[in-house]
């Protein structure tokens, strides 16, 4: 016989009941029948003989309902009523299903029958924003890439890399006018051909001025053509001995140049024209100041 | 020594051989054709014998060493040149999508990628940048400190809203690319870089990321004129549209008067970004001064189109077992 108050009395109050959880100030039931998770006399599936709850399973509603007749059976216990998806249309469901049912049990069911579409709805809701996913990481993977970091980081060596390109756009001239540092690096690379050139060209001036006949215009100053023949004479003389050697003659001679060269003021800015036609004699006076040294060396 | 045969288990006879020798001629070894170190079960004497073995094997690399000194001495000029030492650069694994600098196809692609835009100097950049939901203060600061760094560029708040609605706003008002900065632990660790009207979307993981007051001797900060720009090592073709991903996030004219560069560089496939100024000393020396923020990425996915991680058509994703299988092969 199915005596409610007596299961109650010893489950509710003496005895043990295992789906009751015990806190400070409420008591729980976890009982997945239970229709209000509390746990009361009126809220007791076990302790009632006539209940009804509402359940959820994979976004579709059921209502649950049981009756003294079948307490003896079981499996056969819990009759299973799926509810409309429709709001107002399960409300109704649940209405006539639990006609002439204490209003306890409709009341609350209802209740929680709303509940549930509510979260029901708002799982939709979230499902159609931004999910987060979460990616785990491997701590190994993770030490093993920072260290290949470093290692490319040591590998790279940025500074130079950033100072060789920036030299290198310098040399190819992507700055344009804003350095004056072009001039210079123009000259040195005079220099190089010039010494290379120095030999060819002293090869090729004892035939060249032997034979030709040079017209020389007006309009170009003599007096550089008057100094250049001094200066080729000096040269033949230095030609014979060593590239040293012939630089120190050659700075000696210079010595006699300079004085020249800052006498006749119309050879200053002539430097440019000088330049392209006979380089060599322009380019010494820039190996003058280097001469000394050597010099010095020797004694 | 004599105590401790005696006291040795197992080895035997091995071991009571090897004895005498050790006290005979303690720097001459030989030892029989099969033995080795690791056959001594005794740990001390294992150990002492490892060492010297070691020993041994440190002095006839010296030795060695020595004797080409001095070959290479005695031949003066006729010595044979030095062996350059093998490096993962030098030993790197041919890639066969290398650019080849004079090649049709890719010169054809790129003036007819979504870059040729910006090449060809119809656009001009504009950079939205913003973060992952709810960022915290480190990552707030370096999203403003590469504003900084890339001339107009704007820093928004992405309050919560979707990548796939933003996108289409910002294409409306006119921006060129959109940088996300994912945020984890408080620090950022990924960035999405996707170029706008239909562009690819690059994604980064972002590592050693150093804020300006953390930099040692950095300068003061940036100033508003436009930085050049330094590619370097973008060799094979995805490097290549990486390289010109990164350029295109800047304006084409660079001003010079700033003297401020930023440097993108690769390295075994982890991409280098820092900030300078400098100035040239003279015309073989050039001082620079690190200021602005300083990060390594390294590309996880290159994806076609705008960003659509479900239905977006990927042309390169990493893949770890595939660089894993041999320490010197690289993509970029």
């Amino acid at each position: 016989m199915q005596h409610d108050d007596v299961i109650w009395d010893v489950i509710g109050n003496r005895a043990f009941c295992s789906f009751k959880v015990k806190t400070k100030v409420q008591n729980f039931c976890r009982n997945e029948y239970n229709i209000t998770g509390l746990c009361n006399r009126s809220s007791c599936p076990l302790a009632n003989s006539q209940y009804a709850t509402i359940r959820e399973e994979k976004g579709q509603c059921f209502l649950y309902m049981k009756v003294i007749e079948r307490a003896a059976f079981p499996a056969r216990m819990w009759e299973k009523v799926k509810l409309s998806k429709n709001y107002e249309k399960a409300l109704e469901q649940i209405d006539q299903n639990l006609i002439y049912w204490p209003r306890f049990i409709r009341h609350k069911c209802k209740q929680r029958f709303t509940k549930i579409t509510q979260y029901l709805i708002r799982i939709r809701k979230l499902t159609l924003k931004r999910q987060r996913k979460l990616v785990p990481l491997s701590r190994k993977v993770e030490a093993r890439e920072k260290r290949k970091e470093e290692k490319a980081l040591i590998a790279a060596q940025l500074d130079n890399a950033i100072e060789k390109e920036l030299l290198e756009r310098l040399k190819q001239g992507t700055y344009g006018d804003i350095y004056n540092f072009p001039i210079h690096a123009f000259d040195k690379a005079l220099e190089h051909q010039d010494e290379e050139s120095e030999t060819d060209s002293e090869e090729e001036e004892d035939d060249e001025d032997v034979g030709k006949k040079e017209f020389v215009a007006e309009d170009e100053i003599e007096e550089s053509d008057l100094s250049d023949f001094e200066d080729m004479d000096n040269l033949k003389a230095g030609s014979d001995e060593h590239e040293e050697s012939s630089e120190e003659d050659e700075s000696e001679e210079e010595m006699e140049e300079e004085p020249e060269a800052s006498g006749s003021k119309g050879k200053m800015p002539l430097k440019g024209a000088v330049f392209r036609k006979k380089r060599a004699y322009v380019e010494i006076e820039y190996e003058q100041e280097m001469e000394p040294v050597p010099k010095s060396k020797a004694t | 020594y004599t105590k401790l045969s005696t006291c040795t288990v197992g080895g035997g006879i091995m071991i009571e051989k090897t004895e005498p020798e050790h006290v005979d001629a303690p720097a001459e070894f030989s030892f029989p054709p099969t033995f080795s170190v690791s056959e001594i079960k005794n740990k001390q004497r294992r150990h002492l014998m490892f060492m010297k073995l070691k020993q041994e094997k440190r002095k006839q690399k010296v030795a060695m060493k020595k004797k080409k000194k001095k070959e290479r001495d005695a031949l003066g000029d006729k010595a044979p040149p030095k062996e350059v030492p093998k490096t993962i650069e030098n030993q790197r694994v041919y890639d066969e999508t290398t650019v080849n600098p004079e090649d049709e196809e890719v010169a054809f692609d790129e003036g007819t990628d979504e870059f040729s835009a910006y090449f060809n100097r119809l656009t001009n950049p504009k950079v939205l940048i913003t973060t992952s939901d709810r960022p915290r203060g480190r990552t707030v600061r370096f999203c403003n400190q590469l504003a900084t760094v890339i001339p107009d560029a704007h820093v928004y708040y992405r309050r919560g809203l979707a990548l796939k609605k933003v996108i289409p706003q910002c294409i409306a008002r006119g921006f060129t690319y959109l940088m996300v900065i994912n945020e984890d632990r408080k620090v950022p660790n990924g960035m999405v870089l996707c170029h706008l009207p239909d562009g690819p979307t690059a994604h980064f993981k972002v590592s050693s990321v150093r804020l300006r007051k953390e930099m040692k001797r950095r300068g003061k900060d940036p100033t508003e004129h436009s930085p050049e720009v330094i590619l370097n090592n973008f060799t094979t073709r995805l490097g290549h549209s990486m390289g010109r991903l990164f350029a295109a996030l800047f304006p084409h004219d660079p001003q010079f008067v700033g003297r401020q560069v930023a440097t993108f560089h690769n390295q075994r496939d982890f991409i280098f970004f820092r900030f300078h100024r400098y100035i040239f000393k003279n015309e073989k020396r050039v001082g620079i001064q690190e200021l602005g923020p300083r990060f390594t990425l390294k590309l996880r996915s290159l994806q076609k189109g705008t960003f659509d991680s479900k239905f977006g058509e990927y042309e390169w994703v990493l893949k770890r077992h595939e660089n894993d299988v041999c320490r010197r092969r690289f993509n970029l």
